[in-house]
């Protein structure tokens, strides 16, 4: 059985006054520990949102969260906000997207580390603070005891990240969920912060979820993918197969609209067209058929199921790309 | 390429436009977006009903009341003889009774929302000119930037903090002592209160604008300073001013009130203004605090009014607000 | 840290010295000068001359006004036409009761309209927020004078909880060595003396407080609600820190910083209406005397009071500024 096991999650937006938003609609997957799993799709797909659902840290008013996840035998969507309150930043962690807004600007770096160290690993005074210098060096941040007593705006951008990593990982949780890590980030810095976690998961055995929308970040590091659209998984396959044969057409998009070396100067990127307001609701067929070169009659009318295949690769298409024809 | 056909396709194109049109939606001007959050806003209409009513009695009130405000009826008859404590209150004739001069009460409150507005509206459109010409004036210069602009605009932003390093109230006093009692002073007084206020806010919020990046888009397309000015930043700019505007109402009613209670108000003559009816009403409190408490809700209830529009439009047009 | 300060000691400046102008006009533009505020409205030609002449108004304008800020810089501003006493001392006698006043205001209004608008931002929506934000709007239209009336006749006049008038009963026979009464009821041990003080406080003190309450009950509250939606307190929540925690630390914290700034403002406010509400209470403050100096005419101590709370209310902004770059670390390094 696998660490974290999600069984047909969905996520309801309700507010008075506005339309019903199904957010996330059914998004099954599984983490093994040591693993790295990507969630994959373009903003507004659901994919922040199925992590902060694990979380349990959706609103409270307006989110109706239905489905499993099961976390090591623990249902995380039935547990009461005390029990979540422990296991929170203990067991499973994360890592949000923008560094800067997500540390508390009045607070000394020092102090939002050994808090979680405080709360969990029952340290205190001069043994959480040494911790924390550990956990600072241990991600890459030089000179860490004088870091402890900077505010965060005092920190590069990189740096920042470095930090939030640490905060996260201060407790060594079995599973650590990374919301687009590395978005705000210069290149140069994305590389080395992917290279932190990549190598936080292999000495530690952590599972890792990535979520993002650059299948480049993907590439150099994720066991297994899902691609997400509107709400739902569209396709899920290991990496390898992803990319070597890619089945449904918003995959196929997605990975043509990297540009890539190994292409001809004459070729174009093909950017997929429209955006993701143009969805069909998932009841009433494909949800990227508006948007869909490959589009038939049996893309409307009724939702495609999901299609295994032998290898453990899966899309929900019914009219997929052929295997050949690759991107 | 396959191509959905019949029915199916019919259906596609009609999902498209239906999403053409949300983004329309989307899109529509910071104005009309905003108007139709207000509409929805319950305090809003609150509001508005309120403002509605009091400018409508402003305006046909003084033609329909039952005696003339300014005549000492009650004097005239004797009935009223306030020297002795005698204030005879309402009855079937003088449905709030007399005043202290023996003026009919009811006529007088009628009558005083005319001047009361005129007051409000009048200092209020002072400081709003005077607030302005000095913040638009110190904004365009500090957009223009140069050792030039930034020059007038540090003098004319000392000059507005001078204004603000005197409490309101009190710079209201100095304004109405260095001009001496006059019909005009409290207007003026009490709209020079609120000039360092608009100045600040208009000031500021073009140079938010400014910075924007749609005005930087404009600059390197070539549009002259001036049009992008009057054609953007300036119509965003007076957004706060405006909402300023109706809250600078409110205070500026309380404020005349307050001036009047300090002996610095002053009388259009034969014009009753519920302000002034409050300040005098206080040497009475003994005889008939009704007096005092007839005009007081008056002020409360109108001001009230305009608070509520004005946070409501504050609401409808902040963009963090916005969802 | 210590170069803020003097870079906003130097800004104050202009700020006084283009008061000093505003104040030099306003004794020129007196109605008939102030011989006149002298004199009165008596007075032959000759006597007006005489003085005219004593107080050097026949010279050349800059002259004058030289004078008159060497004059300013010496602290001197005058002698008050009704009590025929310097208006500095007149001042600093009344001061201390204006403090103890508007200190009271403050403290009633933090600790009741902070508390208030952080549990609106809680329970945003429920009947508790539309309630305060509510009363807190109607709050603002209120007249002072008029609440203070109000509250004078209710809870001094008819039910008899509080005192009507001043700042201490006179059959209290009391020292007062600073002029602050509750103080120097404490200092020297006069504890009756003491209480009696802080019982005359009370209803002015209401009063006063009306719409400092009513302004920190909306700020804290909108200040509360942005700082609920930060990344920050997500992270403070994904971290399985207690709520007691994420509440002090991470929401308060930081809610309180724009709280922090508009307690600067709220003196200005404050100050403002002492005029109104020692009137009405006959509490003896510098408000109370400005009141009568407006009725008497008596210019020399409109003039010197209004300048003095300027400086006053400035070196308040001023210590809020600076006490908010202490609390502030993105402040401080600049």
């Amino acid at each position: 059985m696998a660490l974290l096991d999600v069984e047909d999650l969905s996520v309801t937006f309700r507010r008075r006054g506005q339309r019903t938003v199904h957010a996330v609609d059914g998004v099954s997957f599984s983490v093994d520990a040591g693993e790295v799993v990507a969630l994959v799709g373009e903003s507004g797909c659901g994919k922040s949102v199925t992590s902060l659902a694990l979380m349990g840290l959706l609103p409270r008013r307006g989110a109706q969260v239905g489905g499993s996840a099961n976390f090591d035998g623990t249902e995380l969507l039935a547990l009461d906000q005390r029990s979540m309150r422990d296991i929170r930043g203990k067991d499973v962690a994360m890592i949000f997207q923008d560094p800067l807004s997500s540390l508390n600007p009045v607070i000394p770096i020092g102090i939002q580390v050994t808090e979680v160290l405080v709360r969990h690993r029952g340290m205190s005074g001069d043994a959480a603070r040494k911790e924390a210098a550990n956990l600072l060096d241990r991600v890459g941040i030089p000179d860490p005891r004088r870091r402890l007593k900077e505010y965060p705006h005092q920190l590069s951008g990189g740096m920042r990240q470095r930090a939030l990593i640490a905060i996260a990982v201060a407790c060594q949780p079995r599973l650590l969920i990374a919301d687009e890590p590395t978005t705000a980030l210069d290149v140069t810095i994305q590389a080395q912060i992917l290279e932190l976690l990549k190598e936080l998961v292999r000495d530690s055995n952590t599972a890792l979820i990535m979520i993002t929308h650059d299948l480049g970040v993907v590439a150099g590091m994720c066991d297994m993918i899902n691609v997400l659209y509107a709400g739902r998984v569209v396709e899920s396959a290991r990496r390898k197969e992803l990319f070597a044969a890619p089945r449904h057409p918003y995959t196929v998009g997605l990975l043509r609209s990297i540009p890539r070396l190994d292409v001809g100067r004459g070729e174009k990127l093909t950017p997929i067209r429209g955006s993701v307001r143009d969805v069909l609701p998932w009841s009433e067929g494909c949800a990227f058929a508006p948007r869909c070169d490959r589009r038939i009659d049996a893309s409307i009318g009724e939702p495609p199921p999901m299609v295994p295949t032998h290898t453990g690769h899966s899309y929900r298409c019914v009219n997929p790309v052929p295997v050949e024809e690759k991107a | 390429m396959t191509l959905a056909s019949g029915q199916k396709k019919d259906k596609l194109d009609r999902l498209s436009e239906l999403a053409a049109v949300r983004d329309d939606e989307q899109g529509v001007s910071l104005w009309r977006d905003a108007f139709r959050r207000l509409r929805r806003n319950p305090a809003a209409i609150v509001g508005a009903a309120i403002l509605l009513l009091f400018v409508l009695v402003a305006i046909v009130g003084p033609f329909l009341v039952p005696y003339d405000p300014a005549a000492q009826i009650g004097v005239q008859q004797g009935v009223v003889r306030s020297g002795a404590g005698i204030i005879p209150g309402p009855s079937s004739d003088h449905w709030l009774g007399y005043d202290h001069q023996g003026r009919d009460e009811f006529s007088r409150l009628i009558a005083g929302s005319r001047q009361t507005l005129i007051v409000g509206v009048v200092s209020t459109v002072i400081g709003l000119t005077v607030g302005v010409l000095l913040g638009g004036l110190s904004g365009a210069a500090a957009g223009l930037g140069g050792r030039w602009g930034r020059w007038v605009d540090n003098v004319l932003m000392r000059i507005v903090d001078m204004l603000l390093s005197v409490p309101s109230l009190l710079l209201a006093v100095s304004f109405a002592a260095i001009l001496g009692p006059s019909p005009a002073t409290v207007m003026i007084a009490v709209g020079a209160v609120s000039v360092p206020v608009f100045a600040r806010l208009l000031r500021g919020s073009m140079i938010a604008q400014a910075n924007r990046d749609y005005v930087l888009a404009a600059t390197s397309l070539g549009v002259g300073r001036g049009r992008i000015a009057i054609s953007h930043v300036v119509p965003n700019s007076l957004a706060p001013v405006i909402v300023q505007a109706t809250l600078t109402l409110a205070t500026a009613i309380i404020e005349v009130a307050a001036l009047s209670f300090l002996g610095l108000g002053s009388q259009v003559l034969g014009q009753p203004e519920w302000g002034l009816m409050l300040a005098e009403a206080q040497r009475y409190l003994g005889v008939r605090p009704a007096l005092a408490i007839y005009p007081a809700v008056a002020i409360i209830i109108t001001a009230f009014g305009f608070t509520l529009l004005g946070e409501a439009m504050r609401e409808a047009l902040d963009p963090k607000l916005r969802k | 840290m210590f170069r803020f300060i003097v870079r906003r000691l130097l800004l104050l400046i202009p700020t006084l010295f283009g008061l000093s102008i505003l104040l030099f006009v306003w004794l020129h533009r007196l109605p008939g000068g102030p011989e006149t505020a002298i004199l009165g409205e008596r007075g032959t030609p000759e006597m007006r001359a005489q003085i005219r002449r004593s107080l050097g108004l026949d010279e050349p304008l800059l002259m004058q006004y030289g004078r008159f800020m060497k004059r300013l810089l010496q602290l001197d501003l005058g002698t008050s036409i009704s009590t025929k006493r310097e208006v500095t001392t007149e001042f600093i006698q009344r001061f201390p009761g204006t403090v103890e006043l508007t200190i009271t205001a403050m403290v009633i209004a933090i600790g009741v309209g902070i508390p208030l608008g952080y549990l609106a931002a809680r329970r945003s929506g429920s009947i508790l927020d539309h309630a305060s934000v509510g009363g807190s709007l109607l709050g603002t239209c209120i007249p002072i004078f008029f609440l203070a009336y109000v509250l004078k006749a209710v809870f001094a006049e008819w039910l008899g909880w509080f005192p009507a008038i001043g700042r201490q009963d006179s059959s209290i026979d009391a020292t007062h060595p600073t002029n602050f009464f509750v103080l120097d009821g404490l200092l020297t041990r006069e504890w009756d003396a003491a209480a009696d003080a802080i019982w005359h406080l009370i209803l002015p003190g209401l009063a006063l407080a009306s719409i400092p309450f009513a302004i920190l009950v909306r700020i804290t509250r909108a200040s509360v609600l942005e700082v609920l939606g930060e990344d920050f307190v997500r992270t403070a929540e994904a971290k399985g820190l207690t709520e007691r925690v994420v509440r002090r630390r991470h929401v308060l914290r930081n809610a309180m910083l724009p709280v922090a700034t508009s307690i600067g403002l709220l003196t200005g406010l404050l100050l403002s209406g002492a005029v109104l509400t020692e009137t009405v209470f006959g509490f003896s403050g510098i408000g109370l005397f400005l009141y009568e100096a407006i009725s008497n005419r008596d210019y020399p101590v409109l003039q010197g009071f209004i300048l003095l709370i300027a400086v006053i209310f400035t070196l308040v902004n001023l210590a809020v500024d600076v006490s908010y770059s202490l609390i502030d670390p993105r402040v401080r390094v600049r």
